[in-house]
C-alpha cells in the first residue's frame, strides 16, 4: 500500500464549457497555472540576463527619449510636455498592440496543450493578457522616471487609471479568444492583422497629440484606439478622461463580447480540430 | 466512480488542401462574397473519417489496451476519451477525472528545474498547489533523479522527463489513466517500476486506457483490448482473443 491515503477525486464533467461564460470562469479557476505559465513566459525570455525583464523598460526608455526629442523638435512643442504624453502612449499602445499581436498567436502556440488534455480555452488568453501586465508593469518605470524627472504629480486623479486597466484587460480577454479562433481556422490572418494595427498605430494619437488633427476630429473621436489609449493616458497626465471616451470604450467591450460569445459558441468544439 | 460510454462516436478531421487555401480568410471571404464564383480553392476540402461508429463502455477495473495498425485511430480514440477532440457524430459520457499522459514534455518548461515543473504539471492536471507540496517528497522519491531535480529540464534525457512526467501524472489516483506508447523510452527497472504503480492505481478500480504496438505489455497491462481497423472496431473483448484476433489477421 502507498503510504499516503489515496487522494479522493470527485467526478466531474469536461472542464470547457459550451458557451463562453463557463470556459471564462472555468479559466479563470485556473489562475495558478496561467499564472505560472505567464510568468515562466518572462522568465524564459530574460533568464540569463542580469537586469532581467528591465530590459524591456530600457528598450522602451531610449526609444522614448529619441522619439521624445525628434518629434518635440518637428512639431515645437515642450519637451516637459510632450514627452510624459508620448511616453504614456507608447505604454498603453504597446500592451494593446502586444495582447493583438500575441492574441493571433495564442490557440495555435497552445496546440501541445490543446492537443493533449482538455484545457478551457479561456487559460491561454489569460497567460498571454497576463504576460503582457506584467511586461506593462515592467515599462511603467519608464514613466515613473519621466514623471520625476518633468515634476508631474497627477494625485488622486491617477486612481482613474484603474478603471481604464480594467476594461483593457476585458478587451484583451474577448479579443485574444476571438483573434485566436479566427487565426486558428484562417492561418492568413495574422499578417493582416498585424500590418492593420501598423497602420492604427499611426491614425491614433500617440506620436501626435490629437489637437493636432484639427477640423479631423471625427478622424480622432471614432477611433476606439484612441479612446483605450486615454484611459491610461489621460488620467496620469492630471486629467480624468473624457466621458465620451468610457462610452465608446464600454460599448467596445459589450460589443466584443456579445461578439465573441456568439462566434465562440460555433466554433469552440472545432478550435482542436484547427490548431 | 470511473466510466466511459461512447455512442456512435465519429470523429472527421478537415484536411486544409490546395495549397492551404482552404485556411485563407481571403479566399473564404471572396468565395462568400461572389457566391463561389471565384475562390473555388475551399471547396476542395478533404474530410479524413478518423472514427466511425465507435461504440464501447469501459467500467471500473477495465484495462484496456488499443491496438490496431499505423492509422488505425487509437490516437484519435485516446484524444476522445481524454476529452480533446468532440466528436463530430455520436456522444461520448465520461465519469472520473482524467489524466491524459500522451507527450511526457507537455508543458514542462525546459528551463525550470524538476521541482518547478512538479509544480507545473500537478496544476496542469487541476491538482491543488497544497496538494502538489504535500506530496514533492513521494513524488521526487519516485522519480528516483536525486539532485538532478534541482537542476533545469533542459539536462535531462527523455526517459528522466517521462519518469518526472509519470511520476506526476499517477501521483493523485486519476480514475481515469489515458496513455499513448508511453513506454518506449523508459529503461527496464522503470518499466517495472511503473507497471507496478499502474497495477497499485488499477487496484484501486479505475480505468486505464493505453495504446501501444507492443503485445507482451498490453498483455501484461491489460485484461481487455479494442482491436481498431480504418477507425471502426473491429473487435473488442479479452486481451487474449483479440491478440489472437489481431495476430490471424497480420497473418494472412
Amino acid at each position: 500500500m502507498d503510504a499516503a491515503p489515496p487522494l479522493q477525486r470527485s467526478p466531474r464533467a469536461a472542464p470547457t464549457g459550451q458557451d463562453v461564460g463557463t470556459d471564462v470562469l472555468a479559466g479563470l479557476g485556473r489562475w495558478r497555472l496561467w499564472g505560472l505559465m505567464g510568468w515562466n513566459d518572462i522568465r524564459q525570455r530574460y533568464r540569463r540576463s542580469l537586469i532581467g525583464p528591465f530590459w524591456l523598460s530600457l528598450s522602451m526608455a531610449v526609444m522614448v527619449i529619441a522619439l521624445g526629442f525628434l518629434f518635440s523638435t518637428i512639431f515645437k512643442i515642450d519637451i516637459a510636455d510632450y514627452l510624459p504624453f508620448l511616453t504614456l502612449g507608447f505604454l498603453a499602445w504597446a500592451f494593446i498592440a502586444q495582447c493583438v499581436t500575441e492574441g493571433c498567436a495564442t490557440f495555435i502556440e497552445a496546440e501541445g496543450f490543446i492537443k493533449q488534455m482538455p484545457l478551457p480555452y479561456s487559460t491561454f488568453v489569460y497567460r498571454v493578457v497576463w504576460r503582457n501586465l506584467i511586461i506593462l508593469a515592467h515599462n511603467s518605470v519608464v514613466y515613473v522616471v519621466v514623471a520625476l524627472i518633468f515634476g508631474i504629480w497627477p494625485g488622486a486623479t491617477a486612481l482613474l487609471v484603474l478603471p481604464g486597466l480594467v476594461l483593457l484587460v476585458l478587451n484583451a480577454a474577448w479579443l485574444g479568444i476571438l483573434v485566436g479562433a479566427l487565426c486558428a481556422r484562417f492561418r492568413d490572418v495574422p499578417p493582416i492583422v498585424s500590418s492593420l494595427l501598423q497602420m492604427v498605430f499611426f491614425v491614433t494619437p500617440i506620436i501626435w497629440k490629437p489637437e493636432l488633427a484639427g477640423d479631423r476630429m471625427l478622424f480622432v473621436d471614432l477611433n476606439p484606439f484612441f479612446h483605450f489609449v486615454e484611459l491610461i493616458r489621460a488620467p496620469l497626465l492630471g486629467h480624468a478622461p473624457a466621458a465620451a471616451s468610457w462610452l465608446v470604450c464600454i460599448a467596445v467591450t459589450a460589443v466584443g463580447w456579445i461578439a465573441t460569445a456568439l462566434v465562440f459558441r460555433r466554433c469552440r468544439a472545432r478550435i482542436a480540430y484547427w490548431v | 466512480m470511473a466510466e466511459i460510454t461512447l455512442d456512435r462516436v465519429s470523429v472527421d478531421f478537415p484536411v486544409y488542401s490546395g495549397g492551404g487555401s482552404g485556411r485563407s480568410l481571403k479566399r473564404f471571404a471572396m468565395r462568400r462574397a461572389t457566391g463561389g464564383r471565384f475562390g473555388r480553392g475551399i471547396t476542395d476540402r478533404v474530410v479524413v473519417h478518423a472514427l466511425a461508429d465507435v461504440t464501447l463502455a469501459f467500467r471500473h477495473g477495465d484495462r484496456v489496451g488499443l491496438v490496431g495498425r499505423n492509422g488505425a485511430g487509437k490516437t484519435t480514440l485516446l484524444r476522445v476519451i481524454a476529452g480533446v477532440y468532440e466528436p463530430t457524430r455520436g456522444t461520448i459520457v465520461r465519469a472520473g477525472h482524467v489524466a491524459p499522459l500522451f507527450d511526457p514534455t507537455l508543458g514542462m518548461d525546459l528551463d525550470a528545474t524538476g521541482f518547478e515543473n512538479i509544480v507545473l504539471r500537478g496544476l496542469l492536471l487541476d491538482i491543488p498547489i497544497a496538494d502538489i507540496k504535500a506530496r514533492m517528497d513521494e513524488i521526487a522519491a519516485f522519480t528516483e533523479l536525486g539532485d538532478h531535480l534541482s537542476l533545469p529540464v533542459r539536462t535531462y534525457s527523455s526517459g528522466m522527463t517521462l519518469r518526472l512526467a509519470f511520476a506526476v501524472s499517477t501521483c493523485f489516483d486519476p480514475e481515469i489513466l489515458v496513455m499513448d506508447e508511453w513506454i518506449g523510452v523508459g529503461d527496464a527497472h522503470f518499466i517495472e517500476k511503473a507497471e507496478r504503480r499502474l497495477e497499485s492505481f488499477i487496484g484501486r478500480s479505475s480505468v486505464l486506457v493505453v495504446a501501444s504496438h507492443s503485445e507482451p505489455l498490453l498483455r501484461r497491462l491489460c485484461n481487455k483490448a479494442v482491436l481498431l481497423d480504418a477507425g471502426r472496431v473491429a473487435a473488442f473483448g479479452p486481451v487474449a482473443e483479440i491478440f489472437a484476433a489481431y495476430n490471424a489477421a497480420a497473418a494472412e
